[in-house]
């Protein structure tokens, strides 16, 4: 753009990405399958068109890192019926009103006379819940390990502020848990893995060595930028080209093998770690955060009886076989015609960081028109 | 790090489709693919006419008995903002330009308007005064003349302060004639500024965002730079403000209209630096965000270089680019070349244009 954007633009530049797909062209021999776990990555790839630019040897898979994409239909259920009683407030990030649950979606329930609000921070929600005493106020806190800390925090601020009716709906995902269970899967083709730079930024990665080692997969933290992104996949082949499997750091200027303490102290401090169920993949132990005993108190799900309600998904979709990389939105029979982004079928085609969604508005038009 | 044992994988699973077609929401006023499909769904079928060919305008005959537009244009347009004043305009200021600006892009001079209030009981006169006279500022700058006009109150609640419905009226140039359908191949896009300046001036003035930017709305009447460009760009095809859903949705518009592709070059496209900044920040794109003083062009390329020194020569279109081309194919679609030299779709805004989540 012409003003261009100083903190990103280097990692933008045309010349540097050319220099960087050079390099890739010479180092690959091989093809190879290369899961980028974030959704943030899956959009950043196809809003740049990166893809199209890379050696035909190298698949990029897409991971399960959309929040909204994993978030279960169960927890959306809970979340529809809190924000339409009258005494709440719901609080939401933009992207997941427009996620449908059994029968309607947030959109609906603010038709129908609901409070639902978009906010862009948690602490938002917090500040609403201090100029509505009459109301409740309620987050839904999803995300993975990014989002966590300033969920934490509205937490450990609705307490300092000594406010009774603040509450979050919890569906916080954690990384490490779903490389295994996708790694683990026999079906699994991932050879080489982007670690999402992001939840990098606050977990460090001194959890993935393990992986690595156990599944024999490189383990490439990288970024969001198209320079950022070719560097990853560049670290990753020359790697799987050499037979390694180290966990390496493409992403340095925000990245530290420790991460942000003082964003993990508010995670373990109001958090703690349970099963959780990820749409499209099922139930990964250990793979999710609830608010811990002491925090019970601002836990939606207690506050407000949803605990009857249970919802189980159709089956209509390949959304799942997408998440976990099996399968790319163009091998599904519905996307781009019964499944577009106002009338998504499954979460991936909701979201703007959801697979279907990014090739939706992205892709090649040549083979989306077939 | 767990080590537990792996889960079962459930496989294939989906939400069933939603459809937003029983219920109005939010994205019907989107400007983009919704409020499309509610106009075609639900409208048209019942408020049609062969005069309307799906411009923001409609080119009328004089006479009942007469099947030739002859002249007469005629445009309306809502507005509803919150907040009602913000950096660069106001609700007054944007309900004259709004349909100033349509008129204009049929290449007719705008002449009259009239103006329906609706207002919220509550509302301080002191502040509607400041809204009329805003008003009176872009009626005399675009020269029209507000002629009639009505006025309701709703009960408190039951509004947003004030809505402002302004109904204008024109007079066509006979040699000038832009439309939407009138794109061909060979033809030169141009972008008469920088984009995305109203719509996050607004989404600032909201005060929600957590810091203060110094963007301004871009808003304005476009005639008197239309009057110039068509003086010196006569051949001129397709006028377009590219307002709710932003460039990509109304040059989407174009394309279908006039079935052809559009292919836009991204490191040709203005956005000012603190605007881009927001929209990185918040997840949002430049390309779908709501302008209120700009323009695009489409025209022969012949005359590309003389509309682009026109737009520049005006104090509304000092930083006009060359964005781009129209090309015959893939028909009805908008293709952008993006910075690293690759090429993505650019499709209609879908519903609501809601902020990212990290």
């Amino acid at each position: 753009m012409s003003d261009g954007f100083p903190l990103a633009d280097g990692y933008r530049d045309p010349t540097l990405v050319a220099t960087l797909l050079a390099q890739l062209h010479v180092s690959v021999t091989h093809p190879w399958v290369i899961m980028e776990i974030c959704g943030g990555q899956t959009h950043a790839i196809m809003q740049s068109g990166l893809d199209q630019l890379l050696p035909p040897q190298i698949e990029l898979v897409h991971g399960p890192g959309c929040p909204v994409c994993v978030t279960p239909l169960e927890l959306i259920d809970k979340a529809l019926d809190i924000a339409s009683r009258p005494e709440v407030i719901f609080c939401s990030f933009g992207d997941m009103l427009r996620v449908p649950g059994s029968s309607r979606d947030l959109f609906s329930v603010r038709a129908s006379g609901g409070q639902v609000r978009v906010v862009y921070s948690p602490l938002d929600a917090v500040r609403l819940a201090q100029q509505n005493p009459d109301k409740q106020i309620v987050f839904f806190a999803i995300g993975f390990e990014t989002t966590a800390p300033a969920n934490a925090a509205s937490v450990l601020q609705a307490e300092a502020l000594g406010l009774t009716n603040y509450s979050i709906l919890v569906s916080h995902v954690r990384v490490p848990p779903a490389m295994h269970a996708i790694l683990g899967s026999p079906q699994s083709r991932v050879q080489g893995f982007l670690a999402a730079g992001h939840v990098c930024a606050v977990m460090g990665y001194w959890e993935y060595p393990p992986i690595a080692e156990k599944y024999h997969v490189p383990i490439v933290v990288t970024g969001f930028e198209p320079v950022d992104l070719l560097r990853g996949i560049l670290m990753t082949v020359k790697q799987l080209e050499a037979g390694t499997s180290e966990v390496e750091n493409a992403y340095p200027r925000l990245v530290t093998r420790e991460g942000n303490p003082a964003a993990q102290a508010l995670i373990q401090r109001v958090f703690e770690p349970c099963d959780r169920s990820w749409r499209g993949i099922g139930n990964i132990p250990g793979s999710g955060w609830k608010l811990n005993h002491a925090y019970a108190q601002y836990d939606a799900e207690n506050k407000f009886d949803v605990a009857s309600i249970q919802t189980r998904e159709s089956e209509i979709c390949i959304a799942g076989d997408i998440l976990q990389g099996l399968k790319k939105p163009l091998d599904c029979q519905a996307f781009g015609r019964q499944c577009t982004p106002q009338n998504p079928l499954g979460a991936p085609m909701v979201s703007s960081e959801g697979a279907c969604s990014a090739y939706f508005r992205f892709h090649n038009p040549m083979e989306i028109s077939q | 790090m767990t080590t537990s044992p792996l889960p079962p994988l459930e496989g294939p699973v989906c939400p069933l489709p939603l459809r937003h077609d029983q219920t109005v929401v939010m994205g019907h006023g989107s400007g983009g693919r919704m409020t499309h499909e509610l106009i075609q769904n639900t409208f048209l079928p019942h408020l049609s006419s062969p005069w309307n060919t799906g411009n923001d305008f409609a080119a009328l005959p004089l006479s009942q008995e007469s099947n030739v537009p002859a002249g007469l244009v005629v445009s309306t347009d809502s507005h509803i903002v919150s907040p009602l004043f913000f950096p660069g305009g106001d609700i007054g200021r944007l309900a004259v330009c709004g349909t100033v600006n349509d008129i204009s892009m049929s290449g007719a001079t705008p002449l009259y308007l009239t103006a329906g209030f609706i207002l919220e009981e509550g509302l301080p006169i002191s502040m509607l005064e400041k809204i009329l006279a805003s008003m009176k500022i872009a009626a005399d700058e675009a020269g029209v003349q507000v002629v009639a006009g009505d006025t309701k109150v709703v009960e408190k609640g039951k509004g947003d302060g004030i809505f402002i419905t302004t109904t204008g009226v024109g007079l066509k140039d006979p040699r000038y004639h832009p439309a939407g359908q009138s794109a061909v191949p060979g033809d030169v896009v141009l972008i008469s500024g920088a984009l995305g300046d109203h719509a996050m001036a607004v989404l600032s003035a909201r005060g929600d965002l957590g810091f203060e930017t110094n963007i301004q709305s871009d808003v304005a009447p476009l005639n008197s730079m239309i009057h110039e460009l068509l003086s010196a760009a006569p051949h001129t095809h397709v006028l377009r403000d590219p307002t709710r859903g932003g460039l990509a949705t109304s040059l989407n518009e174009i394309a279908a209209q006039s079935k052809v592709n559009i292919t836009i070059f991204e490191k040709d496209i203005p956005v000012h630096t603190p605007v881009q900044a927001v929209c990185e920040m918040l997840g949002f794109d430049p390309l779908y965000a709501a302008n209120e003083g700009k323009l695009i062009v489409i025209v022969p390329p012949d005359e590309a270089d003389a509309a682009l020194a026109s737009l520049r020569s005006h104090p509304y279109g000092r930083e006009a680019r060359m964005i781009g081309e129209v090309l015959p194919n893939p028909k009805n679609r908008v293709l952008l070349k993006t910075r690293i030299g690759s090429s993505r779709i650019l499709d209609m805004l879908a519903g609501e244009m809601l902020p990212r989540i990290c």
